[in-house]
């Protein structure tokens, strides 16, 4: 559960208060939370651990690393394995992103006309 | 493209493994702190590759196995109330408590869930409004940004349904612990990669200068793990004792200061109990006050809890790295990863079942699959303990 996927932002959008990220790992898409790297630009690579953006990475060193680890075989498809939805957990995050499942935040709801972002993410 | 075909060549694989044979005059013994690196390093028969008188020996940094035995047995008396959804990261499943594991409990009707992140409890909780939501929040520094970002987001958004069982635990206090102990025998360190994204590695600068050992950050592939490993051999062999990043791509001083940020504003430094090894001072975390009301041991008054380990693990003396599952007698007969008596064989990042994965001491020698060349068939799998010169310990 240690372990740390670097992969490609593809989208950036705001899950009601909360800047969430779409990431490409290899052709596996899934969510990835980027509060603590507001910084991070689609097309850059973050370092995602238990659905969160841990650090942000060089994109020639990320690809290194992420083609290493293709020929690698067992602990990351057993990492990407646990990134799907789990045994029956609600929480499956599909292409839209999990909006529907959000609850909104008292503080943001009613004040935020733009929360539901628009198809393709801004960002 | 650059960098590219280098790292991946098994060419510079080699290169840097014969880089380290030239350096090495004397024996050095490492630990390498993470079990994400043990589990590449056992698979790619790396330690088997290295100077006779290397000696890699693993470190306790995997969530899983140290997480104590009163917290799991916890975990299982919460998870067996009817009005609870207990979730957990998918490894603790098969961990076993006392009397059983969770996944045991799920099979007799508890509601037991797997996540993978944090966050699907807290929405797990939004969506059962009339249910407990609980999440064991276990772990190191690496997750612990997670971990706290699912408790402020349940303050935020009001979800007063949810709460954690948190067993969270610190790198820096356990190598300090280590090197304390009249056993160590530990040189130089390869500190946790992911662990230092996140917090940097200032913190490991008082314990380089203070033990006089070289910690070197280190990533999680092979080539990385070898570099490391150059790194902590050439600092040891000139006698310095510094901390040196070989894992520049994600790891920056002063690590990740948002993340820094979100973690005090929800946990504080305590003292942590971890499996096998016992109380260390400081070295985890716990909820602070402002946010004691999502905290399950308050909320479901679990105590009195009587813990009983299996009488044949030595899982305290692996994770300690003074014994290898080579010398327990229950490993890979009366444990193994289908029926784990003890943590370290349940978790991918646990040393025995990273040992039993790659076949070790189980009759069956699977050849490393990324870097064949690193260890060959005829290469003596004798431990490495050849002698070199006197063993001598860094000044």
């Amino acid at each position: 559960m240690c372990l740390g996927i670097p992969g490609k932002v593809v989208e950036i959008h705001d899950e009601a208060g909360l800047p969430m990220g779409k990431v490409d790992f290899g052709g596996v898409r899934k969510e990835a939370c980027l509060a603590y790297v507001p910084e991070t630009r689609i097309g850059d690579y973050v370092i995602v651990h238990v659905g969160f953006a841990i650090s942000r990475v060089d994109e020639e060193e990320a690809l290194r690393t992420l083609e290493i680890l293709a020929t690698m075989g067992d602990m990351v498809e057993t990492e990407l394995a646990t990134m799907g939805p789990g045994m029956d957990a609600p929480a499956v995050i599909s292409d839209e992103g999990a909006a529907g499942l959000l609850p909104v935040p008292p503080a943001a709801a009613g004040g935020r006309p733009g929360a539901s972002p628009p198809p393709g993410g801004g960002g | 493209m650059k960098y590219l075909d280098e790292y991946r060549d098994p060419v510079l694989a080699k290169k840097l493994i014969a880089e380290i044979h030239r350096i090495t005059t004397r024996p050095w013994t490492l630990m390498e702190v993470c079990g994400g690196q043990t589990h590449t390093i056992v698979k790619q028969g790396i330690d088997e590759a290295l100077p006779a008188g290397i000696r890699m020996i693993h470190g306790p940094g995997c969530p899983v196995c140290v997480t104590p035995l009163e917290q799991v047995d916890k975990a299982l008396a919460i998870a067996a109330r009817p009005d609870v959804i207990f979730t957990s990261y998918g490894d603790m499943l098969r961990v076993p408590g006392s009397t059983t594991d969770l996944l045991a409990l799920k099979a007799r009707g508890a509601d037991v869930r797997i996540v993978y992140s944090p966050l699907d409890a807290v929405w797990i909780a939004a969506a059962n409004p009339a249910r407990q939501v609980v999440f064991f929040a276990i772990g190191f520094e690496t997750t612990a940004p997670a971990n706290a970002m699912a408790v402020a987001e349940a303050a935020r958004r009001g979800i007063d349904n949810f709460s954690v069982l948190v067993s969270h635990v610190l790198v820096p206090p356990a190598m300090a612990a280590i090197l304390e102990s009249p056993m160590n025998r530990v040189q130089a360190f390869l500190a946790a990669g992911h662990v230092c994204a996140v917090m940097g590695w200032t913190e490991y600068e008082p314990i380089a200068a203070r033990y006089r050992v070289p910690i070197v950050v280190t990533g999680f592939e092979p080539l990385d793990l070898l570099e490391g490993i150059w790194l902590a051999v050439r600092q040891l062999e000139a006698g310095r004792a510094e901390v040196e990043n070989q894992y520049v791509r994600a790891v920056r001083r002063e690590g990740v200061p948002l993340a820094q940020r979100q973690i005090f504003e929800v946990f504080e430094v305590g003292e942590r109990s971890w499996r096998g090894i016992g109380e260390i001072p400081a070295s985890g975390y716990h909820l602070r006050e402002a946010y004691a009301r999502f905290d399950a041991e308050r909320r479901f008054a679990v105590d009195e809890i009587r813990t009983r380990e299996h009488p044949a693990c030595i899982a305290g003396a692996i994770l300690t790295g003074e014994k290898t599952p080579l010398d327990c007698t229950a490993y890979g007969v009366l444990c193994s990863p289908q029926r784990p008596l003890g943590a370290p064989m349940v978790s991918s990042e646990g040393t025995c079942a990273a040992f039993h994965a790659a076949g070790r001491g189980l009759g069956l020698q699977l050849r490393p699959l990324l870097m064949p060349t690193l260890a060959p068939a005829e290469a003596p799998l004798a431990p490495a303990e050849a002698p070199l010169a006197p063993a001598e310990a860094p000044r």
